[in-house]
């Protein structure tokens, strides 16, 4: 698949949902489940994908959607594939998380069911906090960033939640962004040729919770990606191999400000949090590359 | 087939005769030994069900929840804390209308850390729209976990049903237990909300207050309805394999002047109690709570005296079972608060709650300074 135009026309997510203009999250759930196909069940804890879904008895979804208490979705997934493949049955089982339910309330079910190798897709659609509630911080928000709980900025780290399900040694795990959709399609799919547990983060930019104008939520994760401050790559039973986008950041890096400047979160940002933030950004590419090296 | 048994390898035997699709467990004492023995079974191919070795218990729940929604029969088993910890999905299994089966075995709330048999735990579920069945001898705790997956599954419940054993005075009391084949007493499970990919439809997502209040009132018009589905499954395994069980098990309750009340083992002591007061020219009765959820018609109490045995409580207010009775009677009992923390309560002990008796009161027993 080269273009765009081999993506199914399929909708799976229909019309008049409920999500904010400029959602990233819908956006990426969409070429989700045009990746995955009918024969698919979402499994969704309490995030914003809760709300977009629509109001009962109607939904704005065109698979099955099983949503479940905020810290229990990988559980229940978990519950719901070893049922299916008892009945011989081969349906994709998909986890759609926020960040909150994945890297914070989420995650003692989530590390549970890749330690069983539990047979699903765990994909965790990170905003970088909690944007159902109204943007407090969660372990996702990066170091500055303001949040209706650090309103002057956050003082911690971002958590390595791609570390910590590396930890795990899935088959196949994967980084994404909603602003590259052919390469989110592609990832999906090789996720669920996977026997066991595969998962995939994606960077869901907000307009409303990183405060800025709708129309440049595309712009936003490609600047991400740009940036560096997110990096592009996938691990396929353990062999790292970085995305062509980001093999160019990490040459030849666009200035971070470029990402910062236009979002309202990070307005005011103490500078040494900056260099900080690029010093990371650099860490980590370094870190990256000698594992694709290695591997 | 007779064997002999303990009450936990009873619960397993029931799981190994009912086969679920799918059991997810955590172990946690005393519960422990159901999973140890279902994993043994599954491991050996006598039990041919997916066994979850799940991380905790709000996952066990949460992930029969994820099985019984395809449509897959489902078991767990926990106790205490890890009953409490499961609590939030407990709450959405019924919601759900999932019929997912659970056995807890009966075991006091920390701190301090405390084991030994107590109802408080499976009381605190009380409102959840969980059946709740608490039995009294290895027998029981096998057929009441084989007629649980029969009940829990009828198309007029469609609830999840908890049975609950003592933890140690029962969970690992060895009893002669006579095993059945259930054959088509059984059926197959059909879910009618069963997740089905080509027919898509949301479970479980946004619902505005109408909905919900009619969703809530249909769980209730359900655990109603299991009524009528309680008694013609008891009635039918009766027929089928000889064993009788009812809401209640009364024992020389029909001239009674004085009714001691109780769920659990100390419900089958009492049973010795009785015979002990009624050597003395007491006319005493006992009457054992066998289903909490639905609660039953104790109309059989009306003009007697009561005494009612708690082997739990609600703080500030009193014994869970004698604030549920009173409320039904609308007559005052004499209420005991007994066998907290696996105290140990003998028959004789119960004879004398009967003999010093005193309507109206409430009595911590082995409390000095109380009444």
């Amino acid at each position: 698949m080269d273009t765009i135009a081999e993506i199914p026309k399929e909708e799976y997510v229909l019309k008049c949902s409920s999500a904010c203009a400029g959602c990233s999250d819908s956006l990426a759930l969409r070429y989700v489940l045009k990746a995955a196909g009918p024969d698919t069940v979402l499994v969704i804890p309490a995030c914003c994908t809760s709300v977009i879904q629509g109001i009962y008895p109607n939904t704005a979804f065109n698979v099955p959607v099983y949503n479940i208490a905020f810290g229990a979705a990988a559980a229940c997934a978990s519950g719901m594939s070893n049922a299916f493949r008892a009945a011989g049955k081969k349906t994709n089982v998909i986890v759609y998380a926020g960040d909150g339910g994945t890297l914070d309330i989420g995650i003692q079910a989530m590390s549970g069911a890749f330690e069983r190798g539990t047979d699903f897709l765990y994909i965790c659609y990170d905003n970088e906090a909690y944007g159902n509630t109204g943007m407090q911080r969660s372990g996702a928000t990066p170091l500055g960033a303001k949040t209706t709980t650090t309103p002057t900025g956050k003082t911690d780290f971002k958590k390595d939640i791609d570390g910590i399900i590396a930890a795990h040694n899935p088959p196949y795990m994967a980084t994404a962004a909603a602003a590259y959709p052919q390469d989110l399609f592609k990832k999906v799919q090789k996720a669920l040729s996977f026997r066991g547990p595969s998962f995939i983060h994606v960077l869901a930019p907000c307009p409303p919770g990183w405060r800025y104008s709708t129309e440049k939520t595309v712009e936003m994760g490609k600047l991400a990606v740009k940036s560096g401050i997110w990096v592009l790559y996938e691990r396929e039973y353990g062999k790292l191999t970085m995305g062509a986008q980001s093999k160019v950041a990490m040459k030849k890096p666009i200035p971070l400000e470029d990402y910062l400047s236009p979002q309202g979160r990070f307005k005011g940002i103490d500078p040494k949090n900056v260099e900080i933030l690029k010093q990371r950004i650099q860490k980590n590419f370094a870190k990256l590359s000698a594992e694709e090296a290695a591997s | 087939m007779k064997k002999i048994a303990t009450g936990n390898k009873a619960v397993a035997e029931a799981v190994k005769q009912i086969v679920p699709d799918v059991v997810a467990a955590y172990p946690i004492t005393p519960q422990t030994e159901i999973v140890e023995q279902i994993a043994e079974f599954v491991t050996g191919g006598e039990l041919k069900s997916r066994y979850i070795p799940v991380e905790s218990e709000h996952s066990a729940m949460a992930a029969c929840i994820g099985a019984s929604i395809t449509g897959a029969r489902t078991f767990t088993a926990t106790s205490s804390h890890g009953l409490l910890y499961m609590h939030e999905m407990t709450n959405w299994a019924a919601g759900a209308r999932l019929p997912v089966v659970m056995a807890n075995v009966n075991r006091s709330i920390g701190p301090g850390w405390n084991i030994w048999a107590e109802h408080t735990d499976a009381l605190q579920e009380r409102d959840t729209g969980w059946l709740q069945v608490y039995v009294s001898t290895v027998q029981e705790a096998y057929d009441a976990t084989i007629m649980a997956f029969r009940i829990a599954e009828h198309h007029d419940v469609l609830l999840p049903v908890m049975v609950n054993l003592d933890g140690f005075v029962l969970s690992h009391l060895m009893q002669p237990l006579d095993t059945i084949e259930v054959g088509d007493f059984i059926p197959p499970l059909s879910l009618p909300h069963a997740i089905d990919t080509n027919n898509p439809a949301g479970y479980g997502g946004l619902t505005g207050t109408d909905q919900h209040f009619l969703m809530r009132w249909d769980m209730e018009r359900s655990i109603r309805d299991s009524v009528k589905v309680i008694e013609e499954t008891e009635k039918e395994f009766a027929r089928r394999f000889g064993r009788e069980y009812g809401f209640t098990e009364n024992y020389q309750c029909d001239d009674a002047e004085v009714i001691v009340v109780a769920m659990g083992t100390l419900g089958k002591e009492m049973e010795v109690a009785v015979d002990l007061l009624r050597k003395e020219g007491v006319k005493a009765g006992s009457l054992r709570i066998r289903w909490l959820r639905p609660f039953p018609n104790l109309s059989i109490l009306k003009g007697k005296e009561v005494v009612i045995i708690d082997r739990d409580y609600s703080f500030g207010r009193g014994g869970v079972l004698a604030t549920e009775i009173v409320a039904q009677t609308k007559e005052d009992v004499f209420s005991v608060i007994a066998g907290l923390g696996g105290q140990e309560v003998t028959y004789d002990d119960i004879a004398d709650f009967v003999r010093k008796r005193q309507v109206g009161k409430e009595f911590w027993f082995g409390v000095k300074d109380n009444v």
